[in-house]
């Protein structure tokens, strides 16, 4: 039994019934990191006596007749923007080489009391600035689907373990799609759930009025669970919603006959490979299938959201990251004075994409070109959002393709950033109007895998979860897994 | 052409970022072509649209005026590049 290649829910079911120890399946994921890891480049740090010990202690719970949660003893792993005290956390930036963080992100938090078992750190685009984990300060990470091709990202280092067997689970963090797209590209199972679901606390900030941490998974029962150890409303984050969280797993009924689904025509335009579209509609007609009920539908602002995006994201990027300054933390490289200190620092610690956005996010927001900008992108923002007031008005949820194309290859679009950019369309609008939305795989595109984007109505994850578990039960695709040449 | 090289160097000294002539002239040939790529937003008229900064539907929101223990002082300085007497050190700025 390829216990790497199990799901979590399926893991811990195992666990519970003492078929495995929590210490046996923690050595054995570590035997895999040990056999991939030097092809795929997912990790960061490893923590492999720390995440032993936490699974001594599982296994220690359960002798003592205690249940310590249906995932307790699972192994999984963090995107490397997750402070974790004592744990260096980087964001793959040379500027938190060898940054330590003194306490833990609230999901960090959450997920230790729920017995998570945890593997290590893992590579990101540098601040999560980026779409293909190429702009890591460190290494880029590779596709286990095809190691010449990207992952995605920004979350890539996430989405490639749990593809490659590197981790049970992971939780990542998406701004305008850093965990749909490369779950997307990498054929797994990832989450934005709706803008204040999930805190902020702990995760180091980007763009902060679009910013969400959320599950990377092999399935949507285990998305269901994950989500459910870290949603909720906690006072160390004032934009955390004071909501109540459902029993995301009971919400998984393979039942969505009547359901309305919108498809917006816009999502099927310029930019998207014939294929990936087929593979899209085809899923689209499963759903139908199963008994929802689909319709065609506009979201008219949709090409505008982009642009406006990568105003309003790099805006509050350069304002979030003015606190590198060689102080608090982090990386300092001297000079004659207080001033050069700060830009010697800067200048050395971030890499080409980041200091593109501070340059494009300070720019937007100076003096004489606010208003054409930074406020313009804000009152487009408002336009995106009533585009989706009046599409929910009508339906329960939206279906779109979760990328225009396959995972591309490395390199292929390095050197031009609007065409990188380009690679979020699909997923962008969603973070401007915060509201939650699930990849999955769907079908497969030259051998590579394609997800199918659900979109839901804010604080409706539930609903979304159903949808996906009634596609993912009638169909096979979540079941593959890469070959990266070893059983 | 929307943005200058003189423009560039203003926009780096506001970021505090000290650029080489090469990423001086890639910054500005990518920032052009960038923000020719937003003056497609001005195709929409927004004159009576309001901004949204945010979409919670949030205000203020305060915790009750009571003490409680905070990251220790050790704690909070153990990860800054120079730190003395308790508090973070800076070169001189006066």
């Amino acid at each position: 039994m390829d216990l790497h290649y199990l799901t979590a829910h399926e893991l811990g079911e195992l666990l519970q019934h003492r078929e495995v120890s929590a210490v046996e399946l923690t050595e054995a994921i570590i035997d895999r990191i040990e056999a991939v890891d030097g092809r795929v480049q997912a990790y960061l740090t490893r923590t492999a006596a720390e995440a032993l010990e936490q699974a001594k202690a599982v296994d220690a719970a359960r002798a003592r007749g205690e249940d310590p949660g249906p995932l307790a003893g699972v192994p999984m792993a963090l995107k490397d923007n997750l402070c974790t005290e004592g744990v260096r956390t980087t964001c793959a930036s040379r500027m938190l080489a060898g940054w330590v963080p003194p306490y833990d992100a609230t999901v960090v938090r959450r997920l230790k009391e729920a017995g998570a078992v945890m593997l290590g750190k893992l590579n990101m685009d540098e601040f999560a600035m980026g779409s293909s984990t190429e702009n890591s300060g460190f290494f880029p990470t590779r596709n286990p689907w095809d190691l010449e091709r990207v992952p995605g990202g920004s979350s890539g280092g996430s989405v490639a373990a749990v593809a490659a067997g590197e981790a049970c689970y992971t939780l990542g963090s998406d701004t305008g799609g850093s965990i749909r797209q490369p779950a997307a590209f990498c054929g797994v199972v990832g989450m934005k759930p709706t803008y204040g679901r999930v805190s902020r606390y702990g995760l180091v900030a980007f763009a902060s009025s679009l910013d969400q941490i959320g599950p990377i998974t092999r399935d949507v029962t285990d998305c269901a669970l994950v989500l459910g150890i870290i949603a909720g409303h906690d006072p160390m984050d004032s934009t955390s919603a004071d909501l109540p969280v459902p029993d995301y797993r009971a919400a998984l009924r393979p039942d969505i006959k009547g359901l309305k689904i919108g498809i917006p025509r816009e999502y099927f335009g310029t930019g998207i490979e014939p294929e990936v579209e087929n593979v899209v509609r085809r899923a689209i007609a499963k759903l139908e299938e199963l008994g929802a009920v689909c319709e065609e539908t506009s979201l008219p602002h949709t090409e505008y959201a982009l642009p406006a995006y990568y105003l309003v994201a790099p805006a509050e990027a350069s304002s979030n990251l003015a606190r590198y300054d060689g102080v608090g933390f982090g990386l300092r490289v001297p000079g004659r004075d207080i001033i050069e200190m700060y830009m010697n620092t800067r200048s050395q610690g971030f890499g080409p994409e980041v200091k593109r956005r501070i340059m494009l996010g300070t720019y937007a927001l100076s003096s004489g070109y606010y208003d054409a900008y930074y406020l313009k992108a804000l009152k487009v923002r408002t336009l995106i959002r009533r585009d989706f007031e009046a599409a929910f008005a009508r339906y329960d949820i939206l279906a779109t393709p979760a990328t225009p194309t396959v995972a591309f290859r490395l390199g292929e679009k390095a050197g031009d950033p609007l065409a990188m950019y380009l690679s979020d369309l699909c997923t962008i609008p969603v973070n401007m109007a915060g509201l939650p939305a699930i990849s999955l795989p769907c079908g497969y595109s030259q051998g590579l895998p394609v997800g199918l984007q659900l979109i839901g109505k804010a604080f409706d994850e539930a609903t979304l979860l159903r949808v996906a578990y009634a596609f993912e039960q009638a169909t096979e695709y979540h079941r593959r897994r890469p070959e990266l040449g070893v059983a | 052409m929307p943005i200058s090289t003189a423009e560039v160097d203003h926009v780096a000294l506001l970021a505090r970022l000290k650029l080489s002539p090469e990423e001086k002239a890639a910054y500005t040939g990518q920032l052009n072509a960038i923000l020719e790529y937003m003056d497609k937003l001005n195709a929409l008229d927004t004159t009576d649209v309001e901004p949204t900064a945010h979409v919670l539907p949030l205000r203020n929101v305060f915790r009750d005026d009571v003490a409680r223990p905070g990251l220790p002082r050790e704690k909070a300085l153990a990860g800054a590049p120079a730190a003395s007497e308790g508090q973070f050190k800076v070169p001189r700025v006066v």
